[in-house]
Protein backbone atom coordinates (compact mmCIF):
# COMPACT_ATOMS: atom_id res chain seq x y z
CA UNK A 1 0.00 0.00 0.00
CA UNK A 2 2.84 2.63 1.20
CA UNK A 3 4.54 1.74 -2.76
CA UNK A 4 1.33 2.39 -4.48
CA UNK A 5 0.55 5.55 -2.09
CA UNK A 6 3.96 6.91 -2.04
CA UNK A 7 3.67 6.34 -6.58
CA UNK A 8 0.41 8.14 -6.61
CA UNK A 9 1.50 11.16 -4.06
CA UNK A 10 4.43 11.83 -6.48
CA UNK A 11 2.10 12.26 -9.38
CA UNK A 12 -0.09 14.15 -7.49
CA UNK A 13 2.42 16.75 -6.33
CA UNK A 14 4.53 16.81 -9.33
CA UNK A 15 0.92 17.68 -11.02
CA UNK A 16 0.60 20.57 -9.15
CA UNK A 17 3.94 21.46 -9.46
CA UNK A 18 3.32 21.52 -13.38
CA UNK A 19 0.03 23.56 -13.23
CA UNK A 20 1.65 26.26 -11.49
CA UNK A 21 4.37 26.48 -13.87
CA UNK A 22 1.65 26.56 -16.79
CA UNK A 23 0.15 29.10 -15.25
CA UNK A 24 2.82 31.21 -14.18
CA UNK A 25 4.19 31.45 -17.89
CA UNK A 26 0.90 31.88 -19.17
CA UNK A 27 0.22 34.58 -16.88
CA UNK A 28 3.82 36.03 -17.11
CA UNK A 29 3.65 36.55 -20.95
CA UNK A 30 0.61 39.32 -20.12
CA UNK A 31 1.55 42.35 -22.61
CA UNK A 32 -0.10 44.67 -19.95
CA UNK A 33 1.82 46.19 -16.95
CA UNK A 34 -0.63 45.73 -13.76
CA UNK A 35 0.73 49.11 -12.48
CA UNK A 36 -0.08 50.80 -15.36
CA UNK A 37 -3.67 49.72 -15.35
CA UNK A 38 -3.69 50.68 -11.17
CA UNK A 39 -2.78 54.09 -11.76
CA UNK A 40 -4.54 54.81 -14.97
CA UNK A 41 -3.05 56.22 -18.09
CA UNK A 42 -2.73 59.68 -16.59
CA UNK A 43 -0.13 58.38 -14.35
CA UNK A 44 3.29 59.85 -14.27
CA UNK A 45 6.14 57.30 -15.56
CA UNK A 46 7.53 57.65 -11.78
CA UNK A 47 5.09 57.07 -10.08
CA UNK A 48 4.69 53.66 -12.91
CA UNK A 49 8.12 52.54 -11.95
CA UNK A 50 7.35 53.02 -8.01
CA UNK A 51 4.33 50.93 -8.14
CA UNK A 52 5.90 48.28 -10.15
CA UNK A 53 8.85 48.13 -8.00
CA UNK A 54 6.07 47.97 -4.89
CA UNK A 55 4.44 45.00 -6.22
CA UNK A 56 7.97 43.27 -7.06
CA UNK A 57 7.32 42.97 -10.90
CA UNK A 58 10.69 44.33 -11.40
CA UNK A 59 12.35 41.21 -10.64
CA UNK A 60 13.63 37.99 -12.24
CA UNK A 61 10.69 35.76 -13.45
CA UNK A 62 12.08 32.77 -11.68
CA UNK A 63 12.96 34.93 -8.25
CA UNK A 64 8.91 35.95 -8.48
CA UNK A 65 8.13 32.12 -9.62
CA UNK A 66 9.49 30.90 -5.94
CA UNK A 67 8.58 33.68 -3.73
CA UNK A 68 4.62 32.65 -5.30
CA UNK A 69 5.28 29.29 -3.79
CA UNK A 70 6.91 29.84 -1.00
CA UNK A 71 4.32 32.88 0.09
CA UNK A 72 1.81 30.10 -0.94
CA UNK A 73 2.84 27.75 1.22
CA UNK A 74 2.29 29.84 3.84
CA UNK A 75 -1.00 31.14 3.07
CA UNK A 76 0.52 34.23 1.53
CA UNK A 77 -0.53 35.06 -1.82
CA UNK A 78 0.46 38.75 -2.25
CA UNK A 79 -1.48 41.84 -2.81
CA UNK A 80 -4.25 42.11 -5.37
CA UNK A 81 -3.45 44.82 -7.64
CA UNK A 82 -6.85 46.20 -7.85
CA UNK A 83 -8.38 46.36 -4.43
CA UNK A 84 -4.78 46.87 -2.66
CA UNK A 85 -5.92 44.43 -0.13
CA UNK A 86 -4.17 40.97 0.86
CA UNK A 87 -5.17 38.23 -2.42
CA UNK A 88 -6.12 35.76 0.71
CA UNK A 89 -9.05 38.45 2.12
CA UNK A 90 -10.29 38.60 -1.56
CA UNK A 91 -10.52 34.49 -2.07
CA UNK A 92 -11.03 33.13 1.54
CA UNK A 93 -14.80 34.18 1.71
CA UNK A 94 -15.40 33.09 -1.96
CA UNK A 95 -13.43 29.74 -1.00
CA UNK A 96 -16.21 29.18 2.30
CA UNK A 97 -19.10 29.39 -0.93
CA UNK A 98 -17.51 27.28 -3.65
CA UNK A 99 -16.65 24.26 -1.64
CA UNK A 100 -20.05 24.00 -0.20
CA UNK A 101 -21.48 24.89 -3.48
CA UNK A 102 -19.56 22.20 -5.35
CA UNK A 103 -19.66 19.55 -2.81
CA UNK A 104 -23.64 19.94 -2.84
CA UNK A 105 -23.80 19.85 -6.83
CA UNK A 106 -21.28 16.55 -6.80
CA UNK A 107 -23.63 14.62 -4.19
CA UNK A 108 -26.75 15.55 -6.09
CA UNK A 109 -25.51 14.39 -9.21
CA UNK A 110 -24.22 11.51 -7.94
CA UNK A 111 -27.09 10.34 -6.39
CA UNK A 112 -29.52 10.66 -9.48
CA UNK A 113 -26.96 9.27 -11.38
CA UNK A 114 -26.81 5.93 -9.29
CA UNK A 115 -30.59 6.12 -8.53
CA UNK A 116 -30.94 6.80 -12.97
CA UNK A 117 -28.18 4.51 -13.91
CA UNK A 118 -29.02 1.40 -11.79
CA UNK A 119 -32.89 1.46 -12.15
CA UNK A 120 -31.89 2.12 -16.33
CA UNK A 121 -29.46 -1.48 -16.00
CA UNK A 122 -32.17 -3.21 -14.04
CA UNK A 123 -34.47 -2.66 -16.57
CA UNK A 124 -32.49 -2.68 -19.49
CA UNK A 125 -34.35 -1.78 -22.54
CA UNK A 126 -37.58 -1.66 -21.20
CA UNK A 127 -39.67 1.44 -21.37
CA UNK A 128 -37.84 3.08 -18.14
CA UNK A 129 -34.89 2.49 -18.88
CA UNK A 130 -35.26 3.82 -22.81
CA UNK A 131 -37.38 6.75 -21.61
CA UNK A 132 -34.71 7.59 -19.06
CA UNK A 133 -31.71 7.66 -21.17
CA UNK A 134 -33.60 9.84 -23.78
CA UNK A 135 -33.98 12.24 -21.01
CA UNK A 136 -30.71 11.65 -19.98
CA UNK A 137 -29.37 12.60 -23.78
CA UNK A 138 -31.81 15.92 -23.75
CA UNK A 139 -30.06 16.45 -20.11
CA UNK A 140 -26.56 16.55 -21.35
CA UNK A 141 -27.54 18.38 -24.32
CA UNK A 142 -28.71 21.79 -21.98
CA UNK A 143 -26.15 23.96 -21.19
CA UNK A 144 -26.12 24.35 -17.29
CA UNK A 145 -26.02 28.32 -17.20
CA UNK A 146 -29.26 28.29 -18.94
CA UNK A 147 -30.90 25.34 -16.83
CA UNK A 148 -30.02 27.82 -14.42
CA UNK A 149 -32.23 30.78 -15.78
CA UNK A 150 -34.67 28.20 -16.27
CA UNK A 151 -35.14 27.46 -12.64
CA UNK A 152 -34.44 30.47 -11.48
CA UNK A 153 -38.06 31.50 -13.66
CA UNK A 154 -39.59 28.75 -12.41
CA UNK A 155 -38.86 28.25 -8.34
CA UNK A 156 -38.00 32.39 -7.82
CA UNK A 157 -40.05 34.25 -10.31
CA UNK A 158 -43.49 32.22 -10.56
CA UNK A 159 -43.43 30.00 -7.37
CA UNK A 160 -41.58 32.68 -5.07
CA UNK A 161 -40.29 29.47 -2.97
CA UNK A 162 -36.56 30.17 -3.43
CA UNK A 163 -34.59 33.53 -3.86
CA UNK A 164 -33.34 33.69 -7.39
CA UNK A 165 -29.85 34.83 -6.83
CA UNK A 166 -27.34 36.19 -4.25
CA UNK A 167 -25.82 34.45 -0.90
CA UNK A 168 -27.14 36.05 2.66
CA UNK A 169 -23.58 34.70 4.27
CA UNK A 170 -23.14 32.10 6.58
CA UNK A 171 -23.62 34.10 9.78
CA UNK A 172 -27.51 34.04 8.60
CA UNK A 173 -27.50 30.73 9.36
CA UNK A 174 -27.36 27.53 7.29
CA UNK A 175 -31.19 27.55 6.09
CA UNK A 176 -30.92 30.36 4.17
CA UNK A 177 -27.41 29.86 2.51
CA UNK A 178 -28.45 26.13 1.72
CA UNK A 179 -31.33 28.07 -0.01
CA UNK A 180 -29.75 30.30 -1.75
CA UNK A 181 -27.21 27.37 -2.89
CA UNK A 182 -29.83 24.53 -3.83
CA UNK A 183 -30.52 25.97 -7.17
CA UNK A 184 -27.26 26.29 -8.29
CA UNK A 185 -26.27 23.13 -7.28
CA UNK A 186 -29.00 21.68 -9.47
CA UNK A 187 -28.40 23.33 -12.18
CA UNK A 188 -24.99 22.04 -11.82
CA UNK A 189 -25.98 18.30 -10.53
CA UNK A 190 -28.34 18.08 -13.39
CA UNK A 191 -26.02 17.78 -16.78
CA UNK A 192 -22.98 16.16 -14.68
CA UNK A 193 -26.00 13.61 -13.65
CA UNK A 194 -27.36 12.83 -16.77
CA UNK A 195 -23.54 12.17 -18.07
CA UNK A 196 -22.78 10.39 -15.01
CA UNK A 197 -25.84 8.40 -15.45
CA UNK A 198 -25.56 7.10 -18.87
CA UNK A 199 -21.58 5.95 -17.58
CA UNK A 200 -23.25 3.81 -14.42
CA UNK A 201 -25.67 2.30 -16.66
CA UNK A 202 -23.63 1.03 -19.16
CA UNK A 203 -21.06 -0.07 -16.55
CA UNK A 204 -23.55 -1.89 -15.09
CA UNK A 205 -24.86 -3.87 -17.67
CA UNK A 206 -21.18 -4.70 -18.22
CA UNK A 207 -20.72 -6.55 -15.09
CA UNK A 208 -24.33 -8.07 -15.33
CA UNK A 209 -22.50 -10.23 -18.45
CA UNK A 210 -19.78 -11.33 -16.41
CA UNK A 211 -19.47 -15.53 -15.78
CA UNK A 212 -19.38 -14.31 -12.18
CA UNK A 213 -22.87 -12.91 -12.27
CA UNK A 214 -24.20 -15.55 -14.01
CA UNK A 215 -23.18 -17.80 -10.94
CA UNK A 216 -24.27 -16.10 -8.70
CA UNK A 217 -27.59 -15.90 -10.59
CA UNK A 218 -27.46 -19.44 -11.15
CA UNK A 219 -27.05 -20.27 -7.49
CA UNK A 220 -30.33 -18.65 -7.05
CA UNK A 221 -29.49 -15.08 -5.83
CA UNK A 222 -32.11 -12.51 -6.69
CA UNK A 223 -32.01 -9.86 -8.93
CA UNK A 224 -31.53 -7.32 -6.02
CA UNK A 225 -29.12 -9.30 -4.09
CA UNK A 226 -26.70 -10.07 -7.17
CA UNK A 227 -26.73 -6.29 -7.94
CA UNK A 228 -26.09 -5.33 -4.21
CA UNK A 229 -23.64 -8.08 -3.92
CA UNK A 230 -21.55 -8.70 -6.99
CA UNK A 231 -22.43 -6.12 -9.78
CA UNK A 232 -22.32 -2.67 -7.95
CA UNK A 233 -18.91 -2.70 -6.27
CA UNK A 234 -17.17 -4.00 -9.72
CA UNK A 235 -18.91 -1.20 -11.58
CA UNK A 236 -18.01 1.50 -10.00
CA UNK A 237 -14.96 1.51 -11.62
CA UNK A 238 -15.73 3.27 -14.58
CA UNK A 239 -18.20 5.03 -12.98
CA UNK A 240 -15.12 6.43 -10.13
CA UNK A 241 -13.32 7.52 -12.87
CA UNK A 242 -15.42 9.80 -14.70
CA UNK A 243 -16.74 11.01 -11.02
CA UNK A 244 -12.89 12.86 -11.48
CA UNK A 245 -13.44 14.51 -15.05
CA UNK A 246 -16.68 15.59 -14.18
CA UNK A 247 -15.64 17.33 -10.70
CA UNK A 248 -13.40 19.10 -13.34
CA UNK A 249 -16.13 20.34 -15.52
CA UNK A 250 -18.41 20.97 -12.63
CA UNK A 251 -16.04 23.31 -10.81
CA UNK A 252 -15.69 25.14 -14.28
CA UNK A 253 -19.45 25.28 -14.35
CA UNK A 254 -19.57 26.64 -10.61
CA UNK A 255 -17.33 29.88 -12.44
CA UNK A 256 -20.55 30.27 -14.62
CA UNK A 257 -23.19 29.18 -12.25
CA UNK A 258 -22.05 31.57 -10.06
CA UNK A 259 -22.08 34.30 -11.80
CA UNK A 260 -25.61 33.55 -13.21
CA UNK A 261 -27.40 33.55 -9.38
CA UNK A 262 -24.29 36.61 -8.43
CA UNK A 263 -22.88 34.50 -6.24
CA UNK A 264 -19.59 35.56 -4.54
CA UNK A 265 -17.80 32.58 -4.90
CA UNK A 266 -14.27 31.91 -6.66
CA UNK A 267 -16.19 32.18 -9.89
CA UNK A 268 -17.36 35.55 -9.21
CA UNK A 269 -13.95 36.37 -7.70
CA UNK A 270 -12.27 36.00 -10.85
CA UNK A 271 -14.28 37.51 -13.40
CA UNK A 272 -14.33 40.63 -11.18
CA UNK A 273 -10.65 39.97 -11.57
CA UNK A 274 -10.47 39.22 -15.09
CA UNK A 275 -12.71 43.01 -15.64
CA UNK A 276 -10.26 44.77 -13.43
CA UNK A 277 -7.13 42.97 -15.14
CA UNK A 278 -5.82 41.71 -11.80
CA UNK A 279 -4.01 38.90 -12.74
CA UNK A 280 -2.62 38.15 -9.48
CA UNK A 281 -5.70 37.27 -8.41
CA UNK A 282 -6.81 35.60 -11.57
CA UNK A 283 -3.21 33.45 -11.26
CA UNK A 284 -4.34 32.36 -7.59
CA UNK A 285 -7.84 31.48 -7.73
CA UNK A 286 -7.17 29.76 -11.33
CA UNK A 287 -4.15 27.53 -9.25
CA UNK A 288 -6.70 26.98 -6.61
CA UNK A 289 -9.41 25.66 -9.19
CA UNK A 290 -6.47 23.55 -11.26
CA UNK A 291 -5.29 22.58 -7.60
CA UNK A 292 -9.05 21.21 -6.23
CA UNK A 293 -9.20 19.10 -9.45
CA UNK A 294 -5.74 17.74 -9.14
CA UNK A 295 -6.62 16.68 -5.66
CA UNK A 296 -9.66 14.95 -6.74
CA UNK A 297 -8.24 13.22 -9.10
CA UNK A 298 -5.52 12.14 -6.88
CA UNK A 299 -8.61 10.82 -4.02
CA UNK A 300 -9.81 8.88 -6.86
CA UNK A 301 -6.98 6.89 -7.30
CA UNK A 302 -6.83 6.32 -3.93
CA UNK A 303 -10.32 5.03 -4.28
CA UNK A 304 -9.35 2.59 -6.81
CA UNK A 305 -7.78 0.84 -4.53
CA UNK A 306 -10.07 0.80 -2.05
CA UNK A 307 -12.83 -0.62 -4.35
CA UNK A 308 -10.32 -3.13 -6.07
CA UNK A 309 -7.30 -3.85 -4.56
CA UNK A 310 -5.98 -6.01 -7.67
CA UNK A 311 -5.12 -2.32 -8.93
CA UNK A 312 -2.52 -2.51 -6.61
CA UNK A 313 -0.84 -5.01 -7.40
CA UNK A 314 -0.82 -4.21 -11.31
CA UNK A 315 0.70 -0.70 -10.45
CA UNK A 316 3.92 -1.06 -8.36
CA UNK B 1 -10.77 -3.93 -41.38
CA UNK B 2 -12.01 -4.52 -44.32
CA UNK B 3 -13.64 -1.43 -46.24
CA UNK B 4 -17.46 -1.43 -46.33
CA UNK B 5 -19.31 -1.00 -49.81
CA UNK B 6 -20.92 1.72 -50.50
CA UNK B 7 -24.57 0.24 -50.81
CA UNK B 8 -23.94 -1.28 -47.31
CA UNK B 9 -22.93 1.93 -45.80
CA UNK B 10 -25.44 4.25 -46.85
CA UNK B 11 -28.28 1.34 -46.03
CA UNK B 12 -26.34 1.41 -42.56
CA UNK B 13 -26.61 5.21 -42.46
CA UNK B 14 -30.56 4.77 -42.94
CA UNK B 15 -31.09 2.43 -40.65
CA UNK B 16 -29.52 4.01 -37.62
CA UNK B 17 -32.01 6.10 -36.10
CA UNK B 18 -29.60 8.37 -34.12
CA UNK B 19 -27.51 8.91 -37.35
CA UNK B 20 -30.97 9.94 -39.31
CA UNK B 21 -32.50 12.31 -36.35
CA UNK B 22 -28.89 13.88 -35.11
CA UNK B 23 -27.81 14.44 -38.98
CA UNK B 24 -31.27 15.95 -39.94
CA UNK B 25 -30.92 18.16 -37.06
CA UNK B 26 -27.06 19.04 -37.76
CA UNK B 27 -28.17 19.83 -41.54
CA UNK B 28 -30.90 21.90 -40.21
CA UNK B 29 -28.56 23.68 -37.92
CA UNK B 30 -25.87 24.18 -40.87
CA UNK B 31 -28.58 25.65 -43.05
CA UNK B 32 -29.51 28.26 -40.89
CA UNK B 33 -25.96 29.75 -40.58
CA UNK B 34 -25.45 29.32 -44.41
CA UNK B 35 -29.17 31.03 -45.31
CA UNK B 36 -28.16 33.56 -42.64
CA UNK B 37 -24.91 34.33 -44.55
CA UNK B 38 -27.71 36.15 -47.42
CA UNK B 39 -31.12 36.50 -46.35
CA UNK B 40 -32.27 36.84 -42.62
CA UNK B 41 -36.32 37.76 -41.71
CA UNK B 42 -35.38 40.98 -39.94
CA UNK B 43 -32.66 43.27 -39.18
CA UNK B 44 -29.61 41.69 -36.70
CA UNK B 45 -27.27 44.84 -36.90
CA UNK B 46 -29.49 48.16 -36.54
CA UNK B 47 -31.10 49.08 -33.65
CA UNK B 48 -34.34 50.73 -33.58
CA UNK B 49 -35.70 51.12 -30.10
CA UNK B 50 -39.55 52.51 -31.24
CA UNK B 51 -39.84 48.57 -32.71
CA UNK B 52 -38.37 46.76 -29.23
CA UNK B 53 -40.15 44.16 -27.47
CA UNK B 54 -42.86 43.32 -29.99
CA UNK B 55 -44.89 39.83 -29.58
CA UNK B 56 -44.57 37.47 -31.77
CA UNK B 57 -46.47 38.11 -34.95
CA UNK B 58 -45.78 37.36 -38.86
CA UNK B 59 -43.21 39.12 -39.71
CA UNK B 60 -41.44 38.52 -36.30
CA UNK B 61 -41.76 35.07 -35.16
CA UNK B 62 -40.22 35.43 -32.07
CA UNK B 63 -40.93 38.91 -31.58
CA UNK B 64 -37.88 41.60 -30.83
CA UNK B 65 -35.36 42.44 -27.99
CA UNK B 66 -34.96 45.46 -26.41
CA UNK B 67 -32.76 47.23 -29.42
CA UNK B 68 -36.01 45.93 -31.72
CA UNK B 69 -34.13 43.46 -33.56
CA UNK B 70 -36.00 40.23 -34.61
CA UNK B 71 -35.30 37.40 -32.49
CA UNK B 72 -35.30 34.76 -35.47
CA UNK B 73 -32.51 36.94 -37.75
CA UNK B 74 -30.52 36.73 -34.51
CA UNK B 75 -30.73 33.27 -33.35
CA UNK B 76 -30.24 32.31 -37.10
CA UNK B 77 -26.97 34.65 -36.82
CA UNK B 78 -26.09 33.34 -33.91
CA UNK B 79 -25.90 29.99 -35.40
CA UNK B 80 -23.12 30.93 -37.85
CA UNK B 81 -21.22 32.38 -34.70
CA UNK B 82 -21.49 28.56 -32.77
CA UNK B 83 -20.68 26.83 -35.65
CA UNK B 84 -17.32 28.85 -36.32
CA UNK B 85 -16.33 28.27 -32.96
CA UNK B 86 -16.96 24.64 -33.37
CA UNK B 87 -15.09 24.14 -36.45
CA UNK B 88 -12.22 26.14 -35.83
CA UNK B 89 -11.80 24.90 -32.12
CA UNK B 90 -12.12 21.16 -33.15
CA UNK B 91 -9.61 21.78 -35.93
CA UNK B 92 -7.01 23.34 -33.32
CA UNK B 93 -7.58 20.46 -31.34
CA UNK B 94 -7.51 17.67 -33.83
CA UNK B 95 -4.55 18.86 -36.19
CA UNK B 96 -2.45 19.29 -32.77
CA UNK B 97 -3.65 16.71 -30.73
CA UNK B 98 -4.12 13.89 -33.73
CA UNK B 99 -0.40 14.60 -34.72
CA UNK B 100 0.86 14.68 -31.13
CA UNK B 101 -0.93 10.98 -30.22
CA UNK B 102 0.46 9.53 -33.21
CA UNK B 103 3.41 10.68 -32.80
CA UNK B 104 3.54 9.54 -29.11
CA UNK B 105 2.44 5.93 -30.36
CA UNK B 106 5.42 5.65 -33.14
CA UNK B 107 8.10 6.86 -31.21
CA UNK B 108 6.79 5.09 -27.67
CA UNK B 109 9.86 6.58 -25.07
CA UNK B 110 10.30 9.59 -23.69
CA UNK B 111 8.55 11.07 -26.02
CA UNK B 112 5.36 9.36 -25.56
CA UNK B 113 5.77 10.33 -21.48
CA UNK B 114 6.09 13.76 -22.24
CA UNK B 115 3.20 14.33 -24.62
CA UNK B 116 1.10 11.96 -21.98
CA UNK B 117 2.59 13.93 -19.32
CA UNK B 118 2.00 17.14 -20.58
CA UNK B 119 -1.48 16.45 -21.08
CA UNK B 120 -2.27 15.23 -17.52
CA UNK B 121 -1.42 19.17 -17.30
CA UNK B 122 -4.06 20.27 -19.06
CA UNK B 123 -6.89 18.33 -17.56
CA UNK B 124 -6.28 20.40 -14.64
CA UNK B 125 -7.67 23.25 -16.85
CA UNK B 126 -11.15 22.92 -18.05
CA UNK B 127 -12.25 24.91 -21.26
CA UNK B 128 -13.72 27.90 -19.13
CA UNK B 129 -10.68 28.33 -16.67
CA UNK B 130 -7.69 27.77 -19.78
CA UNK B 131 -10.21 30.47 -21.62
CA UNK B 132 -10.57 32.43 -18.18
CA UNK B 133 -6.55 32.76 -18.40
CA UNK B 134 -6.04 33.69 -21.86
CA UNK B 135 -8.79 36.50 -21.78
CA UNK B 136 -7.17 37.73 -18.91
CA UNK B 137 -4.30 38.29 -21.03
CA UNK B 138 -5.38 38.61 -24.48
CA UNK B 139 -8.45 40.56 -23.39
CA UNK B 140 -12.19 39.05 -24.13
CA UNK B 141 -13.33 38.17 -27.44
CA UNK B 142 -14.54 36.07 -29.93
CA UNK B 143 -10.54 34.66 -30.95
CA UNK B 144 -9.94 34.62 -28.06
CA UNK B 145 -12.39 32.30 -26.66
CA UNK B 146 -11.89 30.01 -29.73
CA UNK B 147 -8.39 29.72 -29.39
CA UNK B 148 -8.60 29.13 -25.10
CA UNK B 149 -11.61 26.11 -26.23
CA UNK B 150 -8.90 24.72 -29.05
CA UNK B 151 -6.12 24.09 -26.10
CA UNK B 152 -8.64 22.52 -24.03
CA UNK B 153 -9.20 20.10 -27.48
CA UNK B 154 -5.84 19.15 -27.96
CA UNK B 155 -4.63 16.75 -25.04
CA UNK B 156 -8.63 15.03 -25.91
CA UNK B 157 -7.28 14.17 -29.17
CA UNK B 158 -3.89 13.62 -28.27
CA UNK B 159 -4.52 11.02 -25.29
CA UNK B 160 -7.50 8.87 -27.63
CA UNK B 161 -5.35 9.08 -30.85
CA UNK B 162 -2.13 7.53 -28.69
CA UNK B 163 -4.52 4.78 -26.75
CA UNK B 164 -6.01 3.64 -30.23
CA UNK B 165 -2.92 3.65 -32.12
CA UNK B 166 -1.25 1.68 -29.45
CA UNK B 167 -3.71 -1.01 -30.61
CA UNK B 168 -2.88 -0.63 -33.64
CA UNK B 169 0.75 -0.92 -33.98
CA UNK B 170 0.48 -4.42 -32.03
CA UNK B 171 -1.60 -5.82 -34.93
CA UNK B 172 0.14 -8.73 -37.27
CA UNK B 173 -0.36 -6.56 -40.47
CA UNK B 174 1.87 -3.34 -38.60
CA UNK B 175 4.18 -6.11 -37.95
CA UNK B 176 4.37 -7.19 -41.66
CA UNK B 177 4.85 -3.62 -42.85
CA UNK B 178 7.56 -3.33 -40.31
CA UNK B 179 9.06 -6.78 -41.82
CA UNK B 180 8.67 -5.43 -45.42
CA UNK B 181 10.99 -2.15 -44.50
CA UNK B 182 8.11 0.29 -43.84
CA UNK B 183 9.40 3.17 -41.82
CA UNK B 184 7.45 4.45 -38.73
CA UNK B 185 6.33 7.59 -40.68
CA UNK B 186 4.86 5.25 -43.76
CA UNK B 187 3.23 3.12 -41.48
CA UNK B 188 1.54 5.65 -39.55
CA UNK B 189 0.01 7.18 -42.34
CA UNK B 190 -0.93 4.24 -44.18
CA UNK B 191 -2.18 1.28 -41.56
CA UNK B 192 -2.45 3.51 -38.35
CA UNK B 193 -4.23 6.43 -39.41
CA UNK B 194 -6.82 4.84 -41.63
CA UNK B 195 -7.75 2.06 -38.37
CA UNK B 196 -8.27 4.69 -36.06
CA UNK B 197 -10.43 6.89 -38.52
CA UNK B 198 -13.72 6.52 -37.20
CA UNK B 199 -13.13 6.60 -33.62
CA UNK B 200 -11.49 10.05 -34.37
CA UNK B 201 -14.82 11.30 -36.09
CA UNK B 202 -17.11 10.36 -33.75
CA UNK B 203 -14.86 12.43 -30.85
CA UNK B 204 -14.98 15.17 -33.61
CA UNK B 205 -19.05 15.41 -33.48
CA UNK B 206 -18.52 15.01 -29.21
CA UNK B 207 -15.94 18.48 -29.08
CA UNK B 208 -17.96 19.88 -31.91
CA UNK B 209 -20.63 20.06 -29.17
CA UNK B 210 -18.55 20.95 -26.08
CA UNK B 211 -16.98 23.58 -27.99
CA UNK B 212 -20.76 25.17 -28.86
CA UNK B 213 -21.68 24.72 -25.09
CA UNK B 214 -18.18 25.81 -24.06
CA UNK B 215 -18.75 28.93 -26.60
CA UNK B 216 -22.28 29.65 -24.96
CA UNK B 217 -20.86 29.80 -21.35
CA UNK B 218 -18.05 32.40 -22.27
CA UNK B 219 -20.32 34.39 -24.27
CA UNK B 220 -22.39 34.88 -21.30
CA UNK B 221 -19.77 35.66 -18.93
CA UNK B 222 -18.81 38.62 -21.43
CA UNK B 223 -15.46 36.90 -22.10
CA UNK B 224 -16.51 35.48 -25.76
CA UNK B 225 -18.34 37.11 -28.36
CA UNK B 226 -18.55 40.99 -28.44
CA UNK B 227 -21.71 43.06 -29.68
CA UNK B 228 -23.05 43.64 -31.68
CA UNK B 229 -21.92 40.05 -33.36
CA UNK B 230 -24.77 37.87 -32.20
CA UNK B 231 -24.30 35.14 -30.29
CA UNK B 232 -26.81 32.51 -27.75
CA UNK B 233 -24.65 32.99 -24.98
CA UNK B 234 -25.08 36.67 -25.33
CA UNK B 235 -28.49 36.90 -25.98
CA UNK B 236 -28.99 34.62 -22.73
CA UNK B 237 -27.16 37.27 -20.77
CA UNK B 238 -29.30 40.40 -22.16
CA UNK B 239 -32.31 38.13 -21.30
CA UNK B 240 -31.70 37.24 -17.90
CA UNK B 241 -31.79 40.78 -16.72
CA UNK B 242 -35.29 41.10 -18.49
CA UNK B 243 -36.36 37.88 -17.08
CA UNK B 244 -39.12 39.57 -15.44
CA UNK B 245 -41.30 40.60 -18.00
CA UNK B 246 -40.03 38.73 -21.02
CA UNK B 247 -39.52 35.73 -20.13
CA UNK B 248 -39.91 34.16 -23.36
CA UNK B 249 -36.31 35.82 -24.29
CA UNK B 250 -34.32 33.89 -22.36
CA UNK B 251 -36.33 30.36 -23.81
CA UNK B 252 -35.49 31.01 -27.28
CA UNK B 253 -31.69 30.60 -27.31
CA UNK B 254 -31.42 27.85 -24.88
CA UNK B 255 -33.54 25.83 -27.17
CA UNK B 256 -30.94 26.83 -30.12
CA UNK B 257 -27.55 25.69 -27.92
CA UNK B 258 -29.64 22.57 -26.44
CA UNK B 259 -31.01 21.49 -29.98
CA UNK B 260 -27.36 21.88 -31.52
CA UNK B 261 -25.90 19.87 -29.07
CA UNK B 262 -28.61 17.15 -29.00
CA UNK B 263 -28.48 16.83 -32.72
CA UNK B 264 -24.64 16.51 -32.41
CA UNK B 265 -24.49 13.94 -29.67
CA UNK B 266 -27.31 12.42 -31.64
CA UNK B 267 -24.93 12.21 -34.60
CA UNK B 268 -22.03 11.16 -33.12
CA UNK B 269 -24.29 8.03 -31.61
CA UNK B 270 -25.22 7.53 -34.96
CA UNK B 271 -21.51 7.29 -36.37
CA UNK B 272 -20.08 5.22 -34.03
CA UNK B 273 -22.96 2.61 -35.15
CA UNK B 274 -22.53 3.19 -38.15
CA UNK B 275 -18.89 3.17 -38.44
CA UNK B 276 -17.61 0.92 -35.48
CA UNK B 277 -20.33 -1.61 -35.01
CA UNK B 278 -18.40 -3.57 -32.95
CA UNK B 279 -18.57 -0.52 -30.34
CA UNK B 280 -21.57 -0.01 -30.36
CA UNK B 281 -22.57 -3.75 -29.82
CA UNK B 282 -20.69 -3.73 -26.22
CA UNK B 283 -22.94 -0.52 -25.23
Amino acid sequence: MSVFFAKRFLTFLATLVGASIVIFIVMEILPGDPALVILGVDATDEAVLALTKELGLDRPALERYFSWISGMMQGDLGISYAYRVPVWELVEGALKITIPLAILAMTLSVILALVIGLYAAANHNKIGDVSLMGFSQLGISVPNFWLAILLILFFAVNLRWLPAGGFPGWEEGIWACFKALILPALALATVQGAMLARITRSSVLEVFREDYVRTARAKGLSQRRTLWGHVLRNSMIPVLTAMGFQFANLLAGTVVIENVFHIPGLGSTVLKAINNRDTIVVENVVLLLAGMVVLTNFVVDLLYAVIDPRLKAHDI
Amino acid sequence: MSRPSSQSFVSRCLNSRSFVVGGLMTGFLLSCAIISLFWTPGEVYDITIADRFFAPSASHWFGTDQFGRDIVSLLMTGTQNSITVGVVAVSIGLFTGVTLGLTASAQRGWVEELIMRLSDFSFAFPAILSAIMITAILGPGGVNSIIAIGIYNVPVFARLTRGTANAIWTREYVMAARAAGKGKFRITLEHVLPNIRSIIIVQITIQFAIAILAEAALSYLGLGTQPPNPSWGRMLNEAQSLMFFQPMQAIYPGVAIALAVFGLNLLGDGLRDVLDPRLSRKR
